[in-house]
């Protein structure tokens, strides 16, 4: 069982360089042939400043993190038993690369069903870029079965 | 990208996207930042009780990502939310729909609400979800 004394937690921000690169390839990955993830002029035209952080990869910016699974660790989530159930994002500016993204999570609820045999663990993270202008709300659910 | 303004009923131009195979998930591993094991390395996925390695939920999520920007621009996506229902396995080949279910206003804004699905060739439903896309 995940103690619910962890709601509430706070876990240290951090910062992250988006990079063109690094959304090209995440576009490769995904299939991903527009030209407005792929071509600056083209984004520029449609009026990014450049090319556009797609609507999941604020995700992966989240992870870009020495280790990324340590609040896992921090709370008792075990990586082989956990799946994600359930991910929300809310948009609020754009975000796009040349920017700096922080990236502020919290663990806003703990709860467990059928009779603790699945615990669920959510995490909240506000994202805010180098202007301090807030760009997204991220909010995870992760599923724990305990055999 | 549709000119006219969307409508409830409208449905999405489904995305067909190939089978599910090991360099797929090596790649979106590299490419996402996700490098659990359970996704690219089999051993660890046996010793975790799976039969073999599985798609990352990020990966299909992506995907209804590119449904709804082939049909709106980016810039119009207010919300997005992905329940995970089932694993989607290597040899897998999904396919993401949507429709408008409705129209509604939230802070001045008219936002179209779209109900989203990621299945298998099975007709095995993997991901539901919804997005709110500004008209």
């Amino acid at each position: 069982m995940i103690d619910k004394a962890h709601v509430g937690r706070e876990f240290p921000a951090h910062s992250v360089a988006v990079e063109a690169g690094r959304l090209r390839f995440f576009a490769k990955a995904t299939g991903q042939t527009d030209p407005v993830y792929l071509d600056e002029a083209v984004a520029r035209d449609a009026g990014y400043r450049g090319l556009p952080v797609p609507p999941t990869f604020l995700f992966s910016l989240d992870v870009e993190q020495p280790d990324p699974f340590a609040w896992f660790n921090a709370i008792g989530l075990d990586l082989a038993k956990v799946l994600h159930g359930e991910q929300l994002f809310v948009y609020h500016a754009p975000a796009c690369a040349g920017d700096v993204l922080t990236f502020s999570s919290r663990i806003s609820d703990v709860y467990d069903k059928k009779g603790g045999a699945l615990d669920f663990v959510v995490k909240e993270t506000r994202v805010t870029n180098q202007d301090g202008v807030h760009v997204a709300d991220l909010r995870a659910t992760i599923v724990q079965r305990n055999a | 990208m549709s000119a006219k303004t969307p409508a409830a009923g409208d449905r999405l131009p489904a995305l067909a996207l190939p089978p599910v195979n090991r360099t797929t998930l090596a790649l979106f591993a590299g490419a996402s930042g996700d490098h659990n094991p359970i996704h690219i390395d089999i051993d660890f996925a046996r010793k975790a009780g799976m039969p073999d390695v599985f798609a990352h939920g990020m990966l299909s999520m992506a995907w209804l990502a590119r449904l709804l920007t082939d049909w709106q621009p980016q810039s119009k996506l207010r919300r997005f939310n992905a329940r995970f229902l089932g694993i989607t396995h290597l040899g897998n080949q999904i396919t993401c729909t949507g429709e408008v279910t409705e129209i509604v206003e939230e802070n001045g804004e008219r936002l179209a609400r779209v109900e989203i699905r990621s299945a298998n060739q099975f007709g095995e439903t993997k991901i539901l979800g919804d997005a709110l896309v500004a008209l």
